[in-house]
């Protein structure tokens, strides 16, 4: 890995693998001779489900063409390739997922090289004794984390920091692919490694991982380029469309993000409080000034999920406005006339209502209370044990609402409009997120270890 | 002359900031007017509480990043992304109370 320029360019294909690219902007970008072809595939963004139930967000044979491309360029001109967050969760069913996608492809090319894979799934035994040890923490507004919670939790993940990616590439893996991973980490770990400052390396990893979404008008399905000098660092457009100004550079900064200033990772937080954002030719943005503030102790997020239990949904829409100024009054008289039946039948299981019209959007948020629409969208949604329960408690609340004698009823032939037939949804598995929390480690790598194949 | 927050903002969002958090963006168009908001108690923790419905101890602070010309706000989700009574995975919609903001 001799590096004998003095700056480092990285080509970020796309903001998340399997969203796409131009093809001429890829070429643009490898024109440039990158030092480093990266992109991160993940998000906890899509909600729990993805994780919980070890499925892809993306789709296949989208993320199989973005691989192609990104695979066959970089083997061919010996530039490392780093994918982070396999799967878009990086548990063991999303790094099985994109492993075998990235064998394919190397069969189907028939192209040779050493592939890393990185795991991130962690022991739940390794946390609880970290538990024990007190060294597991909740991020702001989660539970605590108990034995109980840990042990319905599935696919535990840990995000990894740059370290464990490192040894990948010192041991001669030419694609690395890893399991939950910090998104900057993925760009930030071959320059910060060849001695370019770390805070400028993560802090354009960051905006990298977005690719072009940072750019303006920006695009989730561009490629950009960040150049790593020794003071700065110089986001580009790879597509005459976009350019970077200052101010998308730095708007990037605020995006789901909690404090724009600082930007907690593995082993401690970026710190914008001295950065600089200067406009260049070409629709160029250099950055300068980011600092990296250590923690004393090393910490790793942990992921996880749990399974809340099976969902049927019903949605129907309402259009009689003498059942629609009492709507609230209804659903309630429905859900306790519903409940009775449930405990008699031993039954266990909850309705959530959804009201489009009136608050579906923004639940208890919604400030507006008075309604002025004439129709209503209802979607009901049952949450039980078993999908049959599910079923079972879907279709109560569905049938009993439909025939309700409300106060003030005239339209007695039935109280909801059915877009479909059938008017109930089996929606499988429900999860929710259950760890969102820090774990001190000793080393950021002794929970990610590298396995390297020869393809 | 009452400003309202339409008229000067050039973005107002809001997104999750992990499952846990949801967090609102005002990016305004001019320095000036950010400046104004920076230095006048008109978004307060209190104001965004009233606009929201919710307890001021669950709006988690209010930041000004100098660098966009924007004002950050961020409040404790009601329920977490996915659980059970949710009603916005990504928290893309939750930003429409700001518009009511005026000075």
């Amino acid at each position: 890995m001799a590096h004998t320029e003095n700056e480092f360019r990285i080509l970020s294909p796309t903001a998340i693998l399997g969203y796409g690219f131009p093809v001429e902007s890829f070429q643009r970008g490898l024109d440039r001779n990158p030092h480093l072809i990266a992109v991160d595939a993940g998000s906890t963004d899509p909600g729990p489900y993805y994780l919980g139930a070890g499925k892809s967000f993306t789709d296949r044979n989208a993320v199989k063409r973005d691989l192609r491309h990104m695979i066959t360029a970089g083997v061919a001109r010996k530039v490392p390739v780093v994918v982070g967050t396999a799967g878009g969760c990086g548990a063991k069913p999303h790094l099985d997922w994109c492993r075998e996608i990235i064998e394919e492809i190397a069969a189907e090319e028939k192209i040779n090289f050493t592939l890393g894979v990185i795991p991130s799934d962690i022991d739940p035994e390794v946390i609880r004794e970290k538990l024990k040890a007190g060294k597991v923490t909740p991020l702001k507004y989660v539970h605590d984390l108990t034995e109980e919670i840990l042990d319905k939790s599935v696919n535990i993940v840990a995000q990894m920091g740059h370290e464990p990616i490192i040894k990948a590439l010192e041991a001669g893996c030419d694609v690395v692919l890893t399991g939950r991973c910090y998104d900057p980490a993925v760009f930030a770990s071959l320059p910060a490694h060849l001695g370019f400052d770390k805070a400028l390396a993560l802090h354009c990893g960051k905006i990298l991982e977005c690719a072009a979404i940072a750019a303006t008008p920006g695009s989730g399905s561009d490629c950009a380029m960040g150049t790593i000098t020794q003071d700065s660092f110089i986001l580009e457009p790879l597509s005459d469309k976009r350019k970077f100004t200052s101010y998308s550079a730095a708007a990037h900064t605020l995006y789901e993000k909690t404090d724009p200033y600082h930007l907690p990772g593995p082993g401690g937080a970026l710190n914008l409080e001295k950065c600089s954002f200067t406009e260049l030719d070409g629709g160029r943005v250099e950055v300068k000034g980011t600092t990296f503030d250590a923690t004393d102790e090393y910490f790793v997020k942990l992921e996880g999920c749990q399974l809340t239990g099976y969902r049927t949904i019903s949605i129907a829409g309402l259009r009689d406005p003498i059942m629609m100024n009492s709507i609230d009054e209804i659903l309630e008289l429905v859900k306790n006339q519903v409940q009775v039946t449930l405990d008699e039948e031993k039954i266990n299981g909850r309705i959530v209502t959804h009201l489009y019209g009136k608050n579906g959007v923004m639940g208890a948020l919604e400030p507006v209370q008075n309604l002025t629409g004439h129709e209503m969208c209802l979607v009901i949604e049952a949450i039980a044990p078993t999908q049959k329960e599910a079923d079972t408690v879907c279709g109560l609340f569905r049938s009993t609402l439909l025939h309700y004698g409300y106060e003030g009823r005239i339209a007695t032939a039935g109280n909801l409009a059915f877009p479909y037939s059938p008017s109930d949804v089996k929606m499988g598995e429900m999860f929710e997120f259950s760890l969102y929390h820090l774990m001190q480690v000793d080393d950021p790598s002794e929970l990610f270890k590298l396995e390297k194949n020869s393809l | 002359m009452t400003t309202k927050i339409t008229d000067v903002a050039r973005v107002v969002r809001s997104k999750n900031a992990g499952p846990f958090e949801l967090t609102l963006d005002i990016i305004l168009r001019e320095r000036s007017d950010y400046e104004h908001l920076r230095d006048n108690e008109i978004i307060t923790r209190e104001k965004i509480a009233e606009l929201y419905g919710i307890p001021v101890e669950d709006v988690l602070h209010i930041l000004c990043f100098e660098p966009a010309n924007a004002i950050k706000i961020t409040l404790k989700r009601p329920i977490p992304s996915g659980a059970p009574g949710e009603t916005d995975v990504y928290g893309a919609q939750q930003h429409a109370p700001l518009f009511a903001l005026e000075w």
